[in-house]
């Protein structure tokens, strides 16, 4: 028992790791990834989002009937996308301003409704639980390693939180491709080669 | 007039939905593998797209500003999108089967296409009124047609050339969207 619980955690961290593994809600990874501290925003965000969703989702599982089950689902992942909306409006707001539209969209990220689907659907409230939990944290780490790739060659900085650390020397020419759109798109398909090339199943 | 026509251009080429604004890449990257079934999606979005576009807008400034509900925006924009797609797949069957046969499997995966719920909110951020919006909205969804069309015509190529292994498929193809982006990259001086 114990042995599939932390199954149902460790999976998403790398075996079905959500944008890499499932390429699935590739939206918000390509387009918040200018700077390690939107990806941290964004995977935070959709952390939460998942979490709750999946753990409502398991608890109403048996009276949701399953020929509405779709449109439920939706609804409910969009009451908490607003949830997290007005809350990073309230507290975090440059942060807030910086995503955009993109929070909005959480509500159409195929990985939510992917694991409501898929998962919690069918488990209980605690497995579904961690399986949010993990593919959250799964999610979170992807955005800011690919976030960390593209920041560091497109600017030459690192930004955890709010303030740029300087890491390349001051004679470094900054690749700015990287952080436009068609550095995005090559990144992250040389990131998931790479993927590819280390862990062969 | 002349603005439309700015609208709509900026709006195919340099603010490309897919590879400028990284909004609708799931589709992009699953229906493009063949040139019909592109077609077919690209179809698909442009009919969904301005309905929706026009459908939220009304909703958003007779509704949702009237009553001082903005903050259920999200809500509200993804129900009237869902039960939309639903209408539409349902008249189809009804009224013109031969589209529906066409469109049909692409009509539900639309539901989750982030480029139509994007585009509603685009067009509502933006404050532009309803002419503008119309255009916007169509201009958006050629755009993604486009985009598409291109991409599954680069990708067909692909299927016949030698790809390094770890390299095959989405690795791929994410590499040529971004070959295929830098390419749209050079409208940005056009307007």
């Amino acid at each position: 028992m114990a042995k599939t619980l932390t199954q149902d955690f460790v999976k998403g961290l790398w075996d079905e790791v959500p944008p890499f593994r499932l390429v699935l809600g590739l939206c918000p990874v390509l387009a918040v990834t200018k700077a390690v501290e939107n990806g941290i925003g964004m995977g935070v965000a959709t952390t939460f989002v998942l979490v709750c969703s999946n753990v409502l989702v398991a608890t109403l599982r048996k009276v949701i009937p399953s020929k509405v089950r779709i449109a439920s689902y939706i609804v409910i992942i969009a009451t908490f996308v607003t949830i997290a909306e007005l809350l990073m409006q309230a507290y975090t707001y440059p942060l807030f301003k910086k995503l955009g539209i993109f929070i909005p969209l959480i509500v159409v990220n195929c990985v939510i409704l992917g694991r409501a689907e898929a998962f919690a659907s069918k488990n209980g409230i605690f497995r579904s639980l961690l399986d949010g939990l993990g593919m959250g944290i799964g999610f979170t780490l992807s955005l800011m390693a690919l976030a960390a790739v593209r920041e560091l060659l497109g600017a030459g900085t690192l930004t955890f939180w709010e303030k740029p650390i300087q890491i390349m020397g001051p004679s470094f020419q900054p690749f700015s491709f990287m952080v436009e759109a068609p550095g995005a798109f090559v990144v992250l398909g040389l990131m998931l080669c790479m993927m590819n090339l280390v862990g062969k199943k | 007039m002349g603005d439309l026509v700015v609208l709509a251009i900026s709006s195919i080429f340099i603010n490309n939905i897919v590879l400028a604004q990284y909004l609708g890449n799931c589709p992009f990257l699953g229906t493009s593998k063949k040139m019909e079934t592109a077609i077919g999606m690209g179809m698909a979005v442009i009919f969904v797209m301005v309905l929706a576009g026009i459908i939220t807008w009304i909703t958003n400034t007779y509704f949702l500003q009237k009553l001082g509900l903005e903050y259920l925006r999200t809500v509200a924009f993804i129900l009237v999108i869902a039960s939309l797609v639903q209408f539409v797949e349902m008249f189809l069957k009804k009224i013109i089967p031969a589209l529906y046969a066409g469109l049909g499997i692409f009509l539900p995966l639309i539901t989750t296409n982030c480029a139509v719920m994007g585009v509603c909110l685009i067009l509502v951020n933006e404050e532009y009124n309803f002419m503008q919006a119309l255009v916007a909205s169509f201009s958006y969804a050629v755009g993604f047609a486009v985009a598409l069309i291109l991409f599954a015509g680069v990708r067909e190529r692909i299927l016949i050339a030698r790809v390094p292994r770890p390299l095959q498929d989405t690795s791929i193809a994410l590499v040529t969207a971004g070959i295929l982006s830098l390419t749209f990259f050079a409208f940005k001086g056009m307007v």
